[in-house]
């Protein structure tokens, strides 16, 4: 079953046009990846999706239904959580807080002490954190707290936006060793990298992205095999 | 000369406190709407001055229904109050609605101009409609709680001199104190108010973990002009008469005390608040003096701006302000 449906968006920044006809779709329980260089229009991709864009052509279909310009906020409660790039942690709120705010539509103290302990099962440092300022940690707990806290809201589809932006290798890994878990806890995940060789190697399909259009699209390992996206994204 | 400044310190500290809690009052709302949207809500200071109207009419009102006098002050005061906030809140939301809203994406000096025109609209209107209703558009309200106490303080202490005032005093200071404690732990301990602090720092973030933004900021701007209307209230019943223009100096005295304390920053606002109503009160009771009698009392407003000069030089972030990296 389609996830999502993404059909010839087209999106402007003012007069600038980000995306020119983006099309693709992503099927229930998969991990897709969106590769592409800087300024190709992922995070703008990612952006339309969520209702952080405003697209100007085309449409998104969520399990079917028409999403295209719906709100930010909205998007999120019909079970599709961003986790935008650079994490975007409130620097000034704690850990608790920054997760109190991922589970805002949620309802009932007790269900969301219970998505909390479920979010410290995958990121055990964040429990010990609990009451630490989120601007005061470090980038790799920063991250953990940005996927922590889309996680609060039990998405149905999350898509992440460069979460190995200025990681060690080792938290790289073990990143991407929790969106492989969370994906067979039946998580759909978009995934949006620079990292291309990392994010084609846990993705079952993948599109390349070169100013604003799909050029090339593939199994991660046929992608990751293919000549062009090793010269361009692998060198 | 020190010994004089002394003997005056009683009762400008009380003066000083009072019109301290009342722009300490209006300063959260300049600084909650700053914090939101960056916005120098101008018609801040209007909505003050609205509250002040809105509830002497009320109390008039009550007062002249006859059965009215039976009711206790008290009881008066807090039906005023509780009228008054919700009108002024539900006038903010709509200014937001319809001014400032359409404007938001535009640039900053847009809003702001927006905003002068604001003030422009809400004196005028205040004007004609008390103008129509009263025949002139200067009110006097009922006088509550004007008894007048003196502080014996020389008594026990003979440095300084007795101390006078009336007991509306206590009325505003409790009520101001009071509106300030609630609103500190709505910001820092519950959902929406977290979630205020939220949009504040990071508005598309905010929308992404399924806050409803413009719910969210419109409940700042109704918090933010109840407040101001029902300090409105306090300070009609504190000084008596009422103008369409107090809200002008008063809402950049209250803006500087925002300013002071670091705008952006609640407990800041407070801070700023009283210390520019002591400052303010100290400067009237001692400028004549500490200046050989260059300067009088008139000059308590050039004081007050020249010690927000030297926190703006020595301090740009604001007495409890944080230094650039983090906003709000
Ligand atoms: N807020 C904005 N205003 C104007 N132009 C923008 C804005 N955001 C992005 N753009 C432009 O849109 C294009 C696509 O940007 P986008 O952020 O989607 O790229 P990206 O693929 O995510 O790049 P990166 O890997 O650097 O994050 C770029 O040309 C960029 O300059
Ligand atoms: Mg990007």
């Amino acid at each position: 079953m389609t996830v999502l449906e993404v059909n010839n968006i087209e999106t402007y920044y003012g007069a600038i046009q980000a995306l020119k006809g983006v099309s693709f779709q992503v099927e229930r329980g998969e991990i897709v990846t969106l590769i592409g260089s800087n300024g190709a229009g992922k995070s703008t991709t990612l952006k339309s999706i969520s209702g952080l864009a405003k697209v100007k052509k085309g449409a998104i279909l969520y399990n079917g239904q028409d999403i295209t310009n719906k709100q930010a906020h909205e998007t999120t409660l019909m079970g599709i959580s961003h986790v935008p790039e650079g994490r975007r942690i409130f620097a000034n709120l704690t850990v608790k807080e920054n997760l109190l705010m991922g589970a805002f539509s949620v309802k009932g103290k007790a269900v969301i002490e219970e998505r909390m302990e479920n979010v410290f099962t995958y990121f055990p440092r964040l429990k010990e954190r609990m009451n630490q300022k989120g601007g005061t940690m470090s980038g790799g707990e920063q991250q953990m707290l940005a996927i922590g806290r889309a996680l609060m809201m039990q998405p149905n589809l999350l898509m992440l936006d460069e979460p190995s932006m200025g990681l060690a290798p080792i938290v790289v890994e073990q990143i991407f060793e929790i969106i492989l878990q969370l994906n067979e806890m039946g998580i759909t995940i978009l995934l949006v990298e620079q990292n291309a060789y990392q994010a084609l190697s846990i993705a079952h399909r993948g599109y390349v992205i070169q100013n604003g259009e799909i050029v090339l699209t593939g199994t991660g390992k046929e992608l990751a095999e293919n000549e062009e996206v090793k010269e361009a994204y692998l060198a | 000369m020190f010994q004089e400044m002394l003997q005056t310190l009683p009762q400008v500290i009380i003066d000083g406190l009072t019109l301290g809690s009342v722009y300490a009052v209006v300063a959260l709302g300049y600084t909650m709407v700053y914090g939101i949207l960056q916005l120098i809500n101008f018609a801040h200071g209007e909505i003050f001055m609205t509250g002040a109207y809105i509830g002497t009419a009320v109390l008039l009102i009550i007062l002249g229904m006859g059965f009215g006098s039976s009711i206790p002050s008290l009881l008066l005061l807090i039906i005023a109050l509780v009228i008054t906030a919700l009108c002024t809140g539900l006038l903010g939301m709509g200014i937001e609605r319809v001014a400032y809203r359409p404007v938001r994406r535009a640039p900053r000096l847009v809003a702001l101009i927006t905003a002068v025109g604001v003030s422009f609209i809400l004196q005028d209107v205040v004007r004609i409609v008390a103008e129509i209703l009263t025949g002139n558009y200067i009110v006097t309200g009922p006088s509550l709680f004007s008894k007048q106490i003196t502080i014996p303080v020389s008594s026990f202490l003979s440095v300084f001199n007795d101390a006078s005032l009336k007991v509306s005093f206590f009325i505003v200071l409790i009520c101001a104190i009071g509106m300030m404690i609630s609103l500190d732990f709505f910001v820092n301990k519950t959902k929406w108010g977290t979630a205020i602090r939220a949009v504040s720092m990071d508005r598309e973030t905010a929308a992404l973990m399924s806050i409803n933004v413009n719910k969210v900021i419109a409940i700042t701007f109704f918090i933010g002009s109840s407040l101001g209307g029902a300090t409105g209230v306090l300070f009609a019943i504190q000084y008596g008469t009422i103008d369409p223009y107090i809200g002008f100096i008063l809402g950049i005295k209250a803006f500087i005390a925002a300013v002071m304390g670091g705008i952006g920053n609640i407990r800041g606002a407070m801070f700023g608040g009283f210390l520019l109503g002591l400052i303010e009160m100290f400067a009237s009771a001692n400028l004549s003096l500490l200046t050989g009698g260059i300067f009088g009392a008139e000059y308590k407003d050039v004081f007050a701006f020249a010690i927000l000069i030297l926190v703006l030089l020595f301090k740009p972030e604001g007495l409890l302000g944080k230094a650039a990296t983090e906003k709000v």
